[in-house]
């Protein structure tokens, strides 16, 4: 691999998960100078490979209502678009977090978050399933996160070492 | 009453380490960088291996040497690390951590009398266990201009008729100092001239930072008058599963493998089992941890180098040791007043040897975030007092 390929993959598995971190602090972390640090940062973003920067939140902590569903989707591709034109009708809607297109047992898989429960309902059966050549749906509630995007979320690390000697 | 002590236990001093630790504890917001096992938890398919080893009822004993398959596991790996050929079944055993192999190694091995040279600063045991065999220690004192490297003059300068063992202790906790190909050489030739045994620890040997582990049982010569220990408590984040092991030559094995069937019967056996699983499909784990440390290693002495803290550069382990004479306090004094005066809990160098003096042991088994906030008070503290 590349000098380049390698700074790349390494700084893209580190940021994805400390997304805070500072460029003199992944300068000296990566011992590359922190102008190219910043060079590739640029790169990333211009060729869209890192899409922004968010913030995990856990909401169910939080005192706001919120439910995430997961919907199967099963749609008939169109002629020369595949699935993508209907994916896209779909995505485009603010209150889809995700568009995944699925090998196996049905097509589309649409995730909805930080919404009411009637606001799921009317989303599904006013705007999703009217939509020509879906075929069918089925919407599944999330009850509880445990991890998500790699990180555990129903507890906190705690250093739990013990004091010993030697 | 007579006295029920052994005046031989009674004059071992307690480890020094422990002293700062029990104040620690008792200190309300004290923070630590002393601690000497990695950060991580064991990964979980190893962890997943022992607990379906409970599942399936292996709740027995396993022979006294240890699994078949984790010994051929270890061999294995000696071969691929090191080009190495041992024979699992009489040239390897499985033991209750390194420190165990440490301690059966120089008592499988010495005489009353006989004298066992130790490089300081250097792991607690040896000494302790060099003494409980009725040998000899004998101590070389590493030098910070030579990163605390051995040089073969100096076993020379300490090698008597009475010599029969160096303990070669690399990758070296407290330094982080490790020996390349040409220092083990130059050692492997002092040693053989002096018809020595070696009793290698390298517990540390995945995690170094400037290119492989050397074992000195793979230079010419070496393997038949070496004993390497090693184990899985640094490289796979198992510390508390207690699992390390020994190979080398038939003849000692053999012996040792007495000592340990009578004092220890085997190795825990949920922990061989997870232990297999680390040496078939761990590297993947050991390379994440790697990558973690030797990050936070640069940190760390691009923190120093910046609050005028001389350190040279570690490449193994994960531990620095930076030097702190420039402030006219012992070792002692400093971590002293860094505890009072911070909270800051490391240890000081003396812990490891009356050489260590002068040097403080920080390490680096702590995420980025526990660091940058122990290196702010580690500055403050410097800014103060200089």
């Amino acid at each position: 691999m590349s000098e380049n390929r390698e700074l790349r993959k390494k700084l893209l598995t580190y940021i994805e998960k400390n997304s805070r971190a500072q460029l003199d602090e992944l300068a000296v972390m990566f011992d590359v100078p922190e102008i190219n640090i910043a060079n590739e940062l640029k790169a990333l973003e211009e060729e869209g490979i890192i899409c922004g920067y968010h913030t995990m939140i856990d909401w169910s902590k939080t005192s706001i209502e919120e439910v995430s569903a997961l919907i199967e989707v099963r749609v008939t591709p169109q002629r020369g678009l595949g699935f993508d034109s209907i994916a896209e009708r779909i995505y485009k809607y603010p209150e889809v977090q995700s568009v995944y297109l699925m090998s196996g047992g049905f097509d589309l898989m649409v995730i909805l978050e930080g919404k009411s429960l009637q606001e799921v309902a009317g989303f599904v059966s006013n705007k999703l399933s009217t939509m020509d050549s879906i075929l069918s749906t089925a919407t599944h509630f999330i009850l509880k996160k445990y991890k998500d995007h790699g990180t555990i979320l129903t507890k906190k690390y705690e250093d739990t070492r013990e004091i010993m000697s030697p | 009453m007579r006295n029920p002590l052994s005046e031989k236990v009674t004059e071992i001093k307690p480890s020094g380490i422990r002293k700062f630790f029990d104040i620690v504890q008792e200190m309300e917001g004290a923070i630590s960088l002393g601690v000497g096992e990695p950060d991580f938890d064991t990964p979980w398919h190893i962890r997943d291996e022992g607990i379906y080893s409970l599942e399936k009822g292996r709740t027995y004993y396993t022979s006294n040497s240890g699994l078949k398959e984790l010994r051929e596991e270890i061999c294995r790996y000696m071969k691929r690390t090191q080009g190495l050929d041992f024979d699992p079944l009489t040239e390897s055993f499985v033991t209750v951590g390194g420190s165990e192999a440490i301690d059966l190694a120089l008592r499988a091995m010495v005489d009353p009398g006989d004298e066992v040279l130790i490089p300081q600063p250097s792991y607690v045991s040896y000494e302790p266990c060099a003494v409980l065999a009725d040998a000899v220690p004998v101590i070389i004192e590493l030098k910070g201009e030579h990163d605390f490297r051995l040089q073969p003059e100096e076993i020379l300068e300490k090698c008597t008729d009475r010599t029969k063992i160096l303990v070669l202790p690399y990758p070296n906790n407290p330094t982080g100092a490790v020996m390349g190909m040409e220092d083990l050489e130059a050692i492997a030739k002092v040693v053989i001239e002096k018809d020595l045994y070696i009793i290698s620890d390298e517990i540390y040997s995945e995690l170094t930072y400037n290119g492989r582990h050397v074992s000195i049982a793979s230079l010419p010569g070496m393997q038949e008058r070496t004993i390497v220990i090693n184990g899985f408590s640094k490289a796979y984040a198992m510390t508390g599963w207690r699992l390390g092991y020994a190979v080398g030559p038939e003849k000692i094995m053999r012996q040792m493998i007495k000592i340990h069937q009578f004092a220890i019967m085997c190795a825990p056996t949920t922990s061989q089992y997870a232990g297999i699983e680390a040496l078939k499909n761990g590297d993947e784990d050991v390379a994440m941890m790697r990558e973690e440390y030797d990050r936070r290693r640069r940190l760390l002495l691009h923190e120093f180098a910046d609050m005028g803290l001389p350190c040279f550069e570690p490449f193994g382990a994960f531990y620095a040791f930076p030097s702190i004479s420039r402030f006219g306090m012992t070792s002692d004094e400093f971590a002293t007043r860094l505890l009072k005066e911070e909270k800051l809990a490391v240890v000081p160098g003396t812990a490891f040897g009356d050489c260590g003096e002068g040097y403080i042991r920080i390490s680096y088994a702590y995420s980025v975030d526990d660091l940058k906030r122990a290196l702010t008070r580690l500055r403050r503290f410097i800014d103060r007092i200089s």
